[in-house]
């Protein structure tokens, strides 16, 4: 009744394109920008920052640059760990050598060096395609993180083969190092959340998103049209890496602090963030927020509920956890294939009749 | 000969039976993928989840004992019986045929038609779900497995080694029954599917699924078995190799390993998974032993890897994979 397009008069082609078509979308799009930015530095603390903020800021990013690779351009990629330690060990490595310049250029420059290693490890897929792609990354995987073990360069010489942090400030606010404080790593890695998502949408309504969403359809028929396939694939790896490189740079840089490539960028980090964009949506920025937040909730939640609560021993949340971790992937896949997003566009279509049925 | 080549031969040998592992969690894939277009990514937990249930069931656990005991506060630990090892290796194929039934008819069945990636994911949360309810049915801690297979040092080879060149091979007893097994596998799987009326079946199913469903082959049934043969070869391999290096987490993690052996081999070739993995087998142990000290040491996490990556990028259906052939 409230939540359609009556009355809503487009006067002008950037109107009639915009992202939120309907005007309680965009109300509510503003809202919640608004809260983002205004409220929560307020009335969050360490814990909230710690356990849920951080996290899903961070793997939204990483979501994000994942969709964009496998959800638009088709390229299934299990490297996404990897790439995610590309980005941290190069944002330690400028922050190192180079201690005089602003922490979020050297998160933007790990951004791109990211990006390189990314269309890198793209141009197999020009060869491979479907699951011997997603096996193909893998080497980027465990060659990348086995690189930054072996290799005593990239962690400067440190005995313990970690790579820890040092103490950066932006505009007078610490925002990386032992004592930040809450609200300055939230507003910084939230800046870059907004600012990814911003790029994305609009890379991905423009001539390149057409241009890889044709590749995901049908990469042969694509090229018969005269999409370039090789330009396609890289750009989509090279855009992709990026936000993952960004994601790892602040995952490293905000909110771990101190890490080790094995534990920290694992294979299963990239099966995370690949569960992000498969429950959130394939294709959706929307999705890649939802998954993001879904992921990050759901062990927080089963913790609260399960040991705080019932008093369970902690072995054996973390083994329920893990039980109800794969039903629920099994169950979304089975209820809804095209995740969370296509949930919240039925829901929608629903809203606009309500409360009539046709 | 010179002691150089000597240890390159003791390097090789050791490799080709490493190989021979890899070659039996692969076998599990291929076998999955040709009779479902699954590519089942929990194969390697099943071989895990299968260890946990021998152990347990050898050791006389119970069941979900920690559970037990955290909600109703009691304090049961086993049974206090020793199962004999065949007996209880009986059970646990019992339990992954009940498996695959329930695999089958909760999850796969509702997935018909999906594309490829969704089902790929399914396997996913499965391997998930597994190990989640494997620990949870069996606790985390990491357990010894032991069915009377001959370990050590074959002391036969080393002394007739040692007398022809003057230097003993050390080739470990384990490896040795674990090739013999794996080829009493592969001999009884080409038996299988060659002479029986369910291996042709099977064979048909993987051909055609509509051609075998046209002529009466009913691929409920078909599914089921192939992912209860799937659950057999798990439990092969994860005795193989719960007996080599203990069961825990880790040998879940075997199933990584079968992945670059798949893509070298071609995905749906059984000889292809063999080949694939004695060649990744030889392959990594000779380029850590040659190359692997110049460079940090532990290629062996990644070698695999790169190979098959090479590999595909001139062969991209694999050594032994059927041509690929795309059609707009």
């Amino acid at each position: 009744m409230l939540y359609r397009e009556a009355g809503d008069f487009k006067t002008s082609y950037a109107a009639d394109s915009q992202t939120f078509p309907l005007r309680l979308d965009r109300w509510g799009y503003w809202i919640i920008l608004a809260v983002a930015v205004f409220v929560v530095p307020l009335v969050i603390n360490d814990y909230w920052v710690n356990a849920i903020f951080l996290p899903f800021l961070i793997y939204a990013i990483a979501a994000l640059g994942l969709n964009i690779l496998t959800g638009y351009c088709g390229q299934v990629s299990l490297g996404t760990g990897g790439f995610m330690a590309v980005g941290a060990y190069s944002c330690y490595k400028l922050m190192t050598s180079f201690p005089d310049i602003n922490i979020a250029i050297h998160v933007v420059l790990s951004g791109f060096i990211t990006a390189a290693v990314g269309m890198l490890f793209g141009l197999p897929s020009l060869r491979i395609k479907g699951f011997y792609l997603a096996v193909a990354t893998l080497a980027a995987q465990f060659f990348l993180t086995w690189l930054f073990n072996r290799v005593p360069w990239f962690y400067n010489y440190s005995a313990s083969g970690q790579i820890t942090a040092p103490e950066r400030t932006l505009a007078g606010f610490r925002i990386t190092g032992p004592e930040t404080q809450a609200w300055a790593t939230y507003l910084f890695c939230l800046a870059f959340l907004i600012a990814s998502a911003w790029i994305c949408r609009n890379l991905t309504r423009g001539a390149m998103g057409r241009r890889w969403m044709a590749i995901r359809d049908m990469d042969i028929a694509a090229e018969i049209i005269g999409v370039n396939p090789l330009r396609a694939k890289l750009s989509a790896f090279g855009v992709s890496s990026f936000f993952v490189g960004i994601a790892g740079a602040l995952f490293f840089a905000v909110y771990l602090g101190a890490v080790e490539a094995n534990e920290a960028f694992g294979i299963n980090k990239s099966f995370l963030v690949l569960f992000m964009v498969i429950i959130g949506g394939l294709g959706s920025i929307f999705g890649s927020f939802a998954g993001a937040a879904f992921l990050v909730l759901l062990p927080v939640a089963l913790k609260v509920l399960g040991s705080d609560l019932l008093g369970m021993p902690t072995d054996l949340v973390a083994h329920l956890n893990l039980v109800i971790v794969g039903a629920l992937i099994m169950f979304f896949l089975i209820v809804e294939p095209h995740g969370l997003a296509q949930m919240w566009r039925l829901t929608k279509e629903k809203l606009r009749l309500w409360p009539f049925p046709h | 000969m010179p002691d150089q080549v000597l240890f390159a031969i003791e390097v090789t040998l050791n490799g080709l039976m490493a190989g021979v592992l890899y070659a039996l969690v692969a076998l599990g894939f291929v076998l999955i993928f040709k009779a479902s277009g699954i590519f089942n990514y929990a194969q390697g937990v099943m071989a895990l989840f299968a260890a946990l249930t021998l152990v347990g069931i050898m050791e006389g656990q119970v069941p979900f004992g920690h559970l037990i005991n955290s909600i109703f506060g009691t304090d049961i630990h086993g049974f206090g019986w020793q199962v004999p090892a065949l007996l209880a290796i009986v059970l646990t194929v019992l339990v992954m045929i009940l498996f695959a039934w329930a695999v089958n008819w909760l999850v796969l069945r509702h997935l018909v038609g999906q594309e490829p990636i969704i089902l790929f994911m399914a396997t996913i949360g499965l391997a998930y779900f597994l190990e989640g309810l494997g620990d949870m049915m069996w606790g985390a801690d990491i357990k010894t497995l032991d069915v009377g297979l001959p370990q050590g040092l074959n002391t036969w080879i080393d002394e007739t080694t040692f007398d022809m060149f003057g230097y003993g091979f050390f080739i470990d007893n384990l490896d040795l029954s674990a090739t013999v097994v794996a080829a009493l596998l592969v001999a009884g799987l080409v038996l299988f599917s060659q002479y029986t009326k369910q291996g042709r079946a099977l064979r048909a199913v993987a051909d055609d699924h509509q051609a075998a469903l046209s002529v009466g082959i009913g691929l409920n049934w078909i599914w089921v078995l192939t992912w209860s043969i799937a659950g057999f070869v798990a439990l092969v391999a994860g005795i193989m190799w719960g007996a080599k290096s203990g069961v825990s987490f880790s040998l879940s993690l075997i199933a990584l390993k079968a992945l670059p052996v798949l893509m070298l081999g071609g995905f749906t070739s059984i000889p292809g998974a063999i080949v694939g993995g004695l060649i990744i087998g030889v392959g990594e142990k000779l380029f850590e032993f040659t190359v692997g000290g110049m460079i940090g040491g532990a290629t062996e996490t990644w070698f695999a890897y790169m190979l098959a990556l090479v590999v595909l990028v001139f062969r991209p259906q694999g050594l032994f994979g059927e041509k690929i052939i795309e059609r707009v």
